[in-house]
């Protein structure tokens, strides 16, 4: 997948934001937005879903078209506080093991949720929880609102392709 | 996510700083932004200022999000909650306002994670089903949970009991002993299994969306771990080990086994099982105490010795009491999912003062029966070391009351009443052991 490089400020937020809200559209063409952890690995923007909470895995699959939103100060602590929305193409990996593929994002997960450590150590006790599928997002446009001031027309920029691996 | 009556969710709502206002764009893509309440007249919510190109065509259909987390440095966050409303948008003058149509949200202060996942079981189930894949454990996680391992203390105090018993009759044989346990924990295990396939069949175990460590059954049916006929067939591979070893048992120590055998299998398959359905009709409680105290042990000593006791029967009524308890409190956070399907327990039966007292009633009665053992000259005195397990019993009591609808805040409750019978029964062995020594 291509390396994307999003703006310093916006991958200072992805890195430190406890909460985002991806907002995907359903069947009625409705779009309903859910608050998760995002995951940002220096060039992807990912996000995992528990087989429990799949319905926005299936929205996703149908339409891909999703926009990620950075907007509570109190989840992004630490980082100049700015907002920002990152519209772009989902897809939801599902060729791959539900029971362990999303481990590899557990370094990232612990970094925000240090907790979840203990969580995975008794797995047993909510098995479905620790199913669960990645949402991988290829990032299309970029709007950058500084300081978290939305009154203002927001900075739109397109991210910038670094390399193309297989 | 939960359904919430609109007015409910408008006024959850104001209780935000800021909602997330998405609706579909041009392109195709959901168009987000961010935006602070404003005077938010009844039934609507208004949201700004935003720059007037920001917003959205009049009537486009918007969804908000209100969503909360309080951070916890170290630990991750807490205090989820959120609220979802859609509705036309109107804007005018850099704001945008909308009256909703319908609304969804959860708050984990409300509807605990834990319960919150629990509702979501068959969403998950049919998903993994889709994409062709299926819940999994280790080997080790799936059998500890599907035949509830932990709880084999039941069955493990009233068979060391019987063997202490016969150890201070200066008849103890380690050989017969472990066939006793043996067969004992097989009975047992596969009492739990079968339980859990009785459950799965009654529909009650699937309604229970409160289900802790110490009740709701093991879930690997429910959570598509093991198959509904795998866990029947093991259930019936444990009774056939269970009735051969007893067999072998009654074959060369002595026939009464028979007798305690049939009794053994009447009340364990009958607990759930059709026609007898002891627990439906309130009466798991006394097939416990009797199974898990009485029999038990009174069958291990009649193994181990070729006698009969009466001693050992009167010494492990207090841990078949006490182990009657255990199933007695961890009905409680199972009573909604029990009424609902018939399962009509004594906690079912019952409301919640006169169960309470029922636990402080059963309590005095078991260490009533250590105190007054070894006065009438019936156990050694070293068996009122038993009486040690009463500590627990009190922590188990005092907040019972308290935490009786909040099935999560009662775990600690269970566990301690788990440790009762456990330290009881330990204690009675150690009691007994002494004695032996001493004698």
């Amino acid at each position: 997948m291509d390396k994307i490089e999003l703006p310093k400020e916006v991958e200072d937020l992805l890195s430190v934001a406890l909460v985002a809200e991806l907002t995907v559209i359903a069947e009625d063409g409705r779009p309903i937005s859910y608050p998760l952890i995002p995951f940002w690995d220096g060039s992807r923007l990912l996000f995992t879903s528990a087989v429990l909470f799949s319905r926005k895995l299936e929205h996703i699959t149908k339409n891909p078209k999703v926009s990620v939103s950075l907007s509570d100060p109190v989840a992004m602590q630490g980082v100049p506080f700015h907002r920002a929305v990152i519209q772009g193409d989902a897809r939801v990996l599902t060729h791959e093991d539900p029971h362990t593929s999303w481990e590899r994002l557990l370094p990232l997960w612990r970094a925000k949720e240090p907790v979840i450590d203990m969580f995975v150590k008794k797995r047993f006790g909510i098995p479905l929880f620790f199913e669960r599928h990645t949402i991988e997002i290829e990032p299309k446009r970029v709007l950058l609102w500084r300081d978290g001031d939305t009154s203002q027309a927001p900075e739109v920029s397109t991210p910038r392709v670094l390399a193309v691996s297989s | 996510m939960t359904a919430l009556a609109v007015d409910d969710a408008v006024k959850r709502a104001r209780t935000y700083p800021h909602g997330v206002i998405s609706w579909v764009g041009a392109d195709g893509y959901p168009v987000t932004i961010a935006a602070p309440h404003a005077d938010d007249p009844d039934g609507e919510i208004v949201l700004g200022p935003l720059p007037p190109r920001q917003l959205p065509p009049k009537g486009t259909e918007v969804g908000i999000i209100f969503s909360h987390i309080r951070p916890q440095p170290g630990m991750g966050y807490d205090e989820r909650r959120y609220v979802d409303v859609w509705g036309p948008a109107q804007s005018k003058g850099g704001l945008l306002r909308v009256r909703p149509t319908r609304a969804t949200g959860w708050d984990e202060s409300e509807t605990p994670f834990f319960e919150y996942a629990e509702r979501n079981v068959a969403r998950g189930r049919d998903y993994m089903e889709k994409a062709g894949a299926k819940p999994r454990l280790s080997a080790f996680w799936t059998v500890f949970l599907a035949t509830r391992l932990p709880f084999l203390t039941a069955t493990i105090i009233p068979v060391a009991l019987g063997g202490a018993v016969a150890a201070n009759d200066g008849h103890f044989a380690w050989g017969w002993w472990l066939l006793c346990l043996l067969s004992a924990v097989a009975a047992h295990l596969a009492i739990n299994v079968f339980n859990d396939v009785a459950d799965a069949d009654s529909g009650s175990d699937e309604a229970n969306v409160n289900p802790t460590p110490f009740s709701g059954g093991s879930r690997v049916i429910q959570y598509g771990l093991v198959s509904r006929r795998t866990m029947a067939i093991t259930a019936v591979g444990l009774y056939v080990v269970a009735g051969a070893v007893g067999l072998l048992l009654a074959l060369t120590r002595s026939t009464e086994l028979l007798w305690i055998g049939a009794i053994g299998l009447v009340l364990g398959y009958g607990y759930t099982a059709r026609p007898f359905r002891f627990v439906h009709r309130g009466l798991g409680e006394p097939v416990v105490a009797i199974g898990f105290g009485p029999l038990m042990a009174a069958g291990t000593y009649l193994a181990v010795t070729r006698t009969f006791s009466w001693e050992t029967v009167y010494a492990s009524a207090p841990v078949g009491l006490l182990c009657a308890l255990i199933l007695y409190v961890n009905q409680i956070p199972d009573r909604p999912a029990d009424a609902a399907t018939g399962k009509r327990t004594l906690i079912v039966r019952w409301p919640a003062a006169r169960v309470v007292r029922g636990y402080a009633v059963v309590c005095v009665v078991a260490f009533a029966i250590i105190a007054a053992g070894p006065l009438v000259g019936i156990t050694p005195w070293w068996t009122l070391l038993g009486l040690g397990g009463a500590w627990w019993a009190v922590q188990t009591y005092r907040p019972l009351a308290e935490r009786y609808d909040a099935p999560y805040a009662l775990i600690p409750v269970m566990q301690s009443n788990v440790v009762t019978h456990l330290a009881t029964g330990l204690l009675l062995v150690i009691g007994y052991l002494i004695a032996a020594l001493l004698s």
